[in-house]
């Protein structure tokens, strides 16, 4: 190749950097113009002067965060016990992860409006707390590729025949094996996991929207139909919290496992008082 | 001696066989009810009529105009936002791993890509409004200082071309994120030989690289079209139910049944999903081939 100044390459990647950044910095922009003549946070002033902004992000972060706890422990032994187990059975799953991508959101929740309404076997959408259920299951299946891949990779680099082997010499039973050796060790999978579930579910419209609840998603839409300067605020919002998020766990995915951001007790060092009484 | 369950040796087998089964047990439970189930319940809503007979009649009314024309849109914005996808992130791709550029701007474009591939939804809507819409930034920059009138072009940002380009903000950087392995693969023997064996640079991109790249270019552009395909909220923010895709279409007919036939709606869906399963299987098969080829 030649090895003159790269102008073709450099006109592209100038381009692309316009397209993904203008629009970023046009919305925080767009967002601070609410005043006439002049720049201001009244947007977001607005913003936060509506009870339904807090109301609709709490509830938002409440579902986020009880799909990345159950998606986690919904996760996390399968692929262990998978891995330890049924290594035959490994490609089976990991088709069914990948399931997710084919069936997109709006055909999946439509089957949970017919399998599990009010006349079926199992009537979740009766009442509030089975449609919140209901809500936070279909997050965890809509972040099951990446969560299933990202705890995958997290255990293909940490030698869980060892870990268990040793764990059971030790008196451990399987539950606790998995819950103080094996969650320990795929922590920082399991937050890069979390912050994609995060991301897909926090302001995700669809099923939101269908299974008629009051998250953001829908609230978002709502803002968008009435006001003009409140939802670039609220976009400018979302993405410093996708970012602040991503920065988040860059510094979690860049541990090695066992080593601690915040140093504090945790469970895998209950093993070494076990091995010391051992010895 | 037969070998029974009541063979020692055999029980001891069959149970911790039983055992490891068991173990992905609630995962399998999990996946059928709530994955599974409520998906194959519509595809056999799509073979009913409305007193549960079998018929094929729900599967040909997606032929009728309406619908047809639904599926038609579709599939051209999809194809559309696909292209443009397929073929900036590969132009990208290329400039920040073959282009000879600083370092540091393959991490930071590909960290950006892979928050940004996640960006579909209201948010980006909101964010296109603020930058292209009738009273967006750029809009008005472009018309205040240069005189430039971006709605004489004939752009509207809630059409079909304004639709492609938003959608180019997600599919641009899931193109790159999925052909950057790729193009790591060109092996740089295959370069030195070509131009050893006398082949301009051209020559070797059209004989060599291309080819080899072809299959994987085939496979991200089907990946982005289901991509495309399946986005709703986006859309729905902008043009709230006017443009009448697919999704957009099931969507109505979820909130109020306006197809006036549920079983219908059923074969809707059904028709989506063979779309987007189909190209993800391509995609898949054609991503082993390149894989196993490249060992």
């Amino acid at each position: 190749m030649k090895k003159g100044f790269p102008l073709v390459s450099t006109i592209i990647v100038i381009i692309s950097a316009l397209f993904f950044l203008v629009p970023l910095y046009a919305t925080f922009q767009f967002s601070l113009q609410a005043l006439r003549g002049q720049l201001s946070f009244e947007a977001y002033n607005v913003v936060f002067a509506d009870p339904r902004f807090l109301s609709t992000v709490s509830f938002s972060i409440i579902a986020s965060a009880a799909a990345i706890v159950l998606g986690s422990i919904v996760v996390v032994p399968t692929a262990y016990w998978v891995r330890l187990k049924l290594p035959k059975f490994r490609p089976v799953i990991e088709f069914i992860t990948l399931l997710p991508l084919i069936v997109p959101p709006i055909v999946l929740v439509f089957g949970y409006i017919r399998l599990y309404g009010s006349n079926s076997m199992l009537p979740l959408l009766n009442d509030d707390l089975g449609t919140n259920l209901l809500l936070v299951i279909g997050y965890v299946v809509l972040s099951l590729p990446y969560m299933y891949r990202s705890i995958d990779n997290g255990l293909s680099v940490i030698d869980i025949a060892t870990l268990t082997e040793a764990a059971e010499i030790l008196g451990a039973s399987r539950l606790r094996t998995i819950w103080e050796v094996i969650f320990p060790n795929v922590r920082s999978a399991i937050v890069s996991g979390a912050f994609l579930t995060f991301s897909i579910s926090f302001g995700e419209f669809v099923l939101a929207s269908l299974l008629d609840r009051d998250a953001f998603g829908p609230y978002l839409v709502l803002i968008g139909e009435d006001l003009a300067y409140e939802p670039a605020a609220l976009a400018t919002m979302s993405f410093a919290l996708t970012w602040g998020m991503m920065i988040l766990m860059q510094l979690f995915a860049s541990r090695k496992p066992g080593q601690r951001l915040l140093s504090r007790k945790s469970p895998p060092t209950a093993i070494a008082p076990a091995q010391k009484a051992a010895a | 001696m037969p070998l029974t369950a009541k063979t020692p040796g055999v029980r001891a087998v069959r149970r911790s066989g039983l055992w490891n089964w068991l173990g992905v047990l609630p995962f399998l439970l999990f996946a059928a009810m709530f994955l599974v189930a409520p998906t194959l319940y519509l595809f056999i809503g799509a073979f009913q009529n409305t007193t549960g007979a079998f018929t094929l009649d729900n599967i040909f009314a997606l032929a009728g105009k309406d619908i047809a024309d639904a599926y038609s849109l579709s599939i051209r914005l999809s194809l559309v936002s696909a292209g443009l996808g397929a073929i900036t992130g590969l132009l990208l791709a290329c400039a920040i791993v073959l282009g000879g550029l600083p370092k540091w701007l393959r991490p930071a474009f590909l960290t950006f890509s892979g928050v940004a591939s996640n960006f579909a939804g209201i948010p980006l809507a909101f964010a296109f409004i603020a930058t292209i819409g009738p009273l967006g930034i750029v809009t008005v920059l472009l018309r205040n200082l240069l005189g430039f009138n971006l709605s004489s072009t004939g752009f509207n940002l809630f059409s079909f071309t304004g639709l492609a380009v938003t959608y180019l903000y997600f599919q641009l950087p899931l193109m790159v994120l999925i052909i950057t392995p790729a193009l790591d693969g060109l092996k740089k023997e295959w370069n030195e030989a070509a131009l050893i064996l006398g082949a301009t640079n051209m020559q070797y991109w059209r004989m060599v690289a291309l080819p080899v790249l072809a299959p994987t270019i085939l496979g991200c552009f089907l990946l982005l079209f289901a991509n495309a395909f399946g986005t709703l909220a986006t859309i729905y923010a902008l043009t709230s139910s006017r443009f009448s895709v697919v999704p957009i279409v099931l969507f109505q007919q979820i909130r109020g049944n306006v197809l006036y036939n549920p079983n219908l709606g059923y074969a809707l869906a059904l028709g989506m999903v063979v779309i987007t399963g189909l190209s993800n299987v391509i995609y898949l098969v054609l991503r082993a081939r390149t894989e196993k080829w490249q060992k």
